[in-house]
């Protein structure tokens, strides 16, 4: 197998991909590609991939446990890392062979056309990325070097606004009404329909909404409510709340199309290595490296297979040639993993998958239900329940000011799955760090409605 | 030329050697797990055998992870997994930690895994914990510096030496003797001028004092009655440590007897010591008695410093309190130092009962109660035994 190759290789097969980029009508962002070595490679998927990026303990942390995981072998390092931006930017290592390289960049251009096309990257302003992350670092900083500031205070904040920062509108498509547009909406709900028999009868009462209510309608977003209805927080706390909320915002509509967007890359790096003349010896290699990539992970999801087999299988059923070309590129364009499984993952496919759904018994995780003509539409469910944010529990806050105390009010939308206790006590103990007042949290936990609090007292559970 | 466009950046070694960005970040994430291990110290204390070991000895230290708190679901959620085709419902697919379905890289995503190994010197444990008992590094120095208890003996006389030891008087006999055999073989000798020579020089020789009576000896005496939980053998493991610690910076030899009793004594490893937990009453007199029984046999008090300490939560039973302040009085009598600590960690001493009092009634300038509610007692709980310790030395012969 060839491996030495120097940068005019990597120029030429770069030329040879990108024709067929073009043939195949994928649609990029310019595309930049960095060689690096295995440290600094560890370093990018520590941060993100920004190359820029405010310092915190816990990306150390990730540092040293993908270090570790590595060093022992348990795990090899990606092929490649790319960056929603754009220009968009990717890393090549600079020990792979000139297979994996070529791969790598084929599969890059892959995530670039879907970053550039799909509907929910559209928010996350790719020409500002780098300068957006390198400006957070940059204040991030300042305030750490500011001697009536410091280290400890500036961590202590980051620390809890990481703990909130996925609890956030997660359809950013959708406008978020202004407080005012949604008293103007109560208003508009509260006035009585007209009444074609005012003379002959009563006027009906008008109820008066709560306009006084704050948030007028629940709040998904704990960082920003926080930010602007705690009156106590200094500027550089706000600062840092509106910077760690940014760059969460950034990143979910990765986690939302996680599947899609793996499957897509390898999709395409199938198609246009296919396309290309390798040479025997490049193509024995790719077959053993795109085999590696896709291959199923017993036991659990790896989401390079199963998205490329669902979009597979949606070029098929669309009758393969432009007809499923054409199915394909709508697909990816107006899904998130959601629906992308609930519409294109049939019973057939999960089947031929063998997914299965399970449930910790004891110290086991035991097989519950599996693809079969009962189970597969549950199986199928469970899926999306825990794909992208649908991992992440859904807190709202309903009353920033709960018995007139300016108790913070949290409901959890209960959908079966109940909190894990020490973390919901932990990160409530976060929320009430940044509210400086008494925050109470409303959820159930094993069928029974509960009450935890968090006051100056500490953390109660009451019933509810 | 196809629409995108791209560049390549080629790999420069300078920026690899530059560029090692998350030092910073790796440097704060140690110094939490270092405060990790503070935090737990107690239990891992607790839990390993420190009393008489090696300081070099390495611990394998389990510590939680620093977590990161988000709201996450609880463990009864369902996940979904791929299987190799032949899934059947009921078949065990993982385990609880280890190959737990959920991909390898995101472990730590999950609660119960964050746990990390962590190889500690117990050089550095040690350092940790006296940290924690807020031990003045002052203090600390000085105990390590008190001399030890050797003294030196003449033991004859040699040709050579330095020049502080040598003997005089023998030096000038040695002369005269010399001069008078000279004189006899050769009486026309000069008699005026007859000056040392190197063999007249004679100097004392000293040797070290191994007596046997600086080996020390510390009986460590614990109710290992069920109610011994974490926190008490904490607390009791500090104080015994200290003890045995400060011992070794004053004699030679020093060594540990343990000896474990409920309703009976007898004597255990530093590990059983620890660890045994055992119900039922409590009986602090045969714990005395075994004391009394090992010091008759091995440790005679004529040849042996004897240092005996007693944790205990004071739970004993009334009938055996007569017969516990005798068998403590007879323990004064052949101990330099006898103490008894009981040990309530905060709110038990309510409702619990004492020895406190019932020791009260002995009266012996060696013997010492102290009283642990916490950790922070362990280190003044020391020092006032050890004032006690400094007045006359108790007639130990």
């Amino acid at each position: 197998m060839p491996t030495a190759w120097d940068i005019g290789d990597l120029e030429t097969w770069d030329d040879r991909v990108r024709e067929q980029v073009e043939a195949f009508g994928l649609d990029c962002y310019p595309q930049e590609f960095e060689v690096c070595d295995h440290n600094q490679m560890l370093a990018y998927m520590a941060y993100s991939g920004m190359p820029s990026h405010y310092p915190h303990w816990s990306y150390g942390k990730s540092f040293e446990k993908l270090k570790t995981l590595y060093d022992h072998g348990v795990s090899g390092l990606p092929y490649e890392m790319v960056i929603n931006s754009n220009p968009a930017l990717a890393y090549l290592m600079r020990d792979n062979s000139l297979l994996l390289q070529i791969l790598t960049i084929a599969h890059v251009y892959g995530h670039n056309d879907f970053f550039k096309n799909n509907f929910t990257f559209r928010s996350t302003r790719a020409e500002y990325t780098i300068g957006t992350f390198k400006a957070h670092a940059q204040r991030i900083r300042r305030y750490q070097e500011d001697p009536s500031i410091g280290l400890e205070r500036v961590e202590a904040i980051l620390d809890a606004a990481h703990a909130l920062s996925l609890q956030c509108r997660r359809n950013l498509a959708v406008r978020k009404l202004s407080d005012e547009d949604a008293r103007q909406a109560a208003l508009e709900a509260a006035r009585p329909p007209a009444d074609p028999f005012h003379r002959i009868h009563r006027a009906q009462d008008l109820e008066e909404p709560d306009l006084r209510r704050t948030p007028q309608v629940p709040d998904d977003d704990l960082l920003l409510f926080i930010r602007d209805h705690n009156p106590y927080l200094a500027e550089w706390e706000r600062d840092l709340l509106t910077i760690v909320h940014e760059e969460a915002q950034y990143f979910i509509p990765q986690i939302e199309t996680k599947i899609m967007n793996e499957g897509w890359a390898s999709y395409w790096h199938k198609r246009i290595l296919d396309s290309l003349e390798l040479g025997p010896d490049l193509q024995l290699e790719f077959i053993v490296r795109h085999n590696q990539v896709v291959r199923p992970h017993e036991g659990s999801i790896n989401p390079y297979h199963v998205g490329l087999r669902v979009w597979e299988h949606i070029h098929r059923s669309a009758g393969e040639g432009a007809a499923g070309d054409a199915a394909i590129f709508a697909v990816r364009e107006s899904d998130r993993d959601t629906a992308f499984l609930r519409r294109h993952l049939g019973e057939e496919l999960v089947r031929e998958l063998d997914l299965f759904e399970y449930q910790r018994k004891g110290n086991d995780y035991v097989i519950t239900q599996v693809a079969d003509a009962d189970g597969w539409r549950q199986v199928r469910d469970t899926l999306i329940a825990t794909v992208g944010m649908n991992s992440v529990p859904v807190i709202r806050v309903i009353d920033g000011d709960a018995g007139g105390k300016r108790t913070l009010a949290l409901e959890h939308l209960h959908d079966g799955r109940d909190l894990h206790p020490e973390y919901a006590e932990r990160t409530l103990s976060f929320v009430h760090q940044l509210w400086q007042r008494e925050v109470q949290l409303e959820t159930v936990i094993g069928g029974k409605p509960q009450l935890l609090v968090h006051s100056d007292r500490g953390f109660t559970v009451k019933a509810r | 030329m196809p629409p995108v466009d791209s560049v390549f950046r080629p790999f420069r070694p300078a920026d690899a050697e530059r560029s090692d960005r998350a030092a910073g970040d790796r440097a704060r994430h140690r110094d939490k797990v270092r405060q990790a291990i503070r935090d737990n110290i107690a239990d891992i204390i607790a839990e390993e055998s420190i009393i008489g070991k090696d300081r070099d000895r390495i611990i394998k230290v389990p510590i939680r992870g620093i977590k990161e708190y988000r709201f996450i679901y609880g463990n009864s959620a369902p996940g979904a997994g791929q299987g190799n085709g032949q899934s059947q419902p009921g078949q065990v697919v993982g385990r609880q930690q280890g190959d737990a379905p959920g991909q390898p890289d995101r472990a730590g995503d999950k609660p119960g895994v964050d746990y990390y190994e962590t190889d500690v010197r117990l050089d550095e444990l040690i350092d940790l914990m006296f940290e924690d008992l807020e031990l003045p590094d002052l203090e600390r120095k000085r105990l390590r510096e008190i001399p030890s208890d050797r003294t030196a003996k003449r033991k004859g006389y040699r040709q050579v030496g330095i020049r502080q030891r040598l003997d005089k008087r023998r030096t000038v006999r040695a002369r005269v003797k010399r001069m008078m055999a000279t004189r006899e073989r050769d009486p026309a000798a000069d008699e005026r001028r007859f000056p040392f020579h190197d063999d007249d020089l004679t100097y004392k020789h000293l040797v070290t004092d191994v007596r046997e009576e600086s080996n020390a000896v510390v009986v460590c005496i614990m109710d290992t009655s069920g109610s011994m939980d974490t926190m008490k053998k904490y607390l009791a493991r500090c104080f015994f440590f200290l003890l045995y610690q400060f011992i070794r910076s004053k004699y030679r030899n020093v060594e540990i007897v343990f000896i474990a009793h409920h309703t009976e004594g007898k004597e255990v490893t530093e590990e059983e010591f620890f660890h045994k937990g055992e119900s039922g009453g409590t009986l602090i007199s045969s714990g005395y008695q075994k004391a009394l029984d090992i010091i008759a046999e091995r440790y005679h008090p004529s040849l042996w410093n004897i240092y005996a300490f007693h944790c205990s939560d004071g739970d004993n039973f009334d009938t055996d309190n007569a017969n516990a302040l005798r068998c403590a009085t007879e323990l004064a009598e052949v101990c330099n130092l006898f103490g008894y600590g009981e040990i309530k960690p905060m709110g038990a001493r309510a409702y619990e009962s004492s020895m406190l009092n019932v020791f009260r009634r002995l009266d012996a300038d060696n013997f010492q109660t102290v009283l642990i509610e916490r950790k922070e007692d362990v280190w003044p709980s020391f020092k006032a035994l050890l004032a006690k310790e400094r007045l006359p030395e108790p007639a130990t012969a």
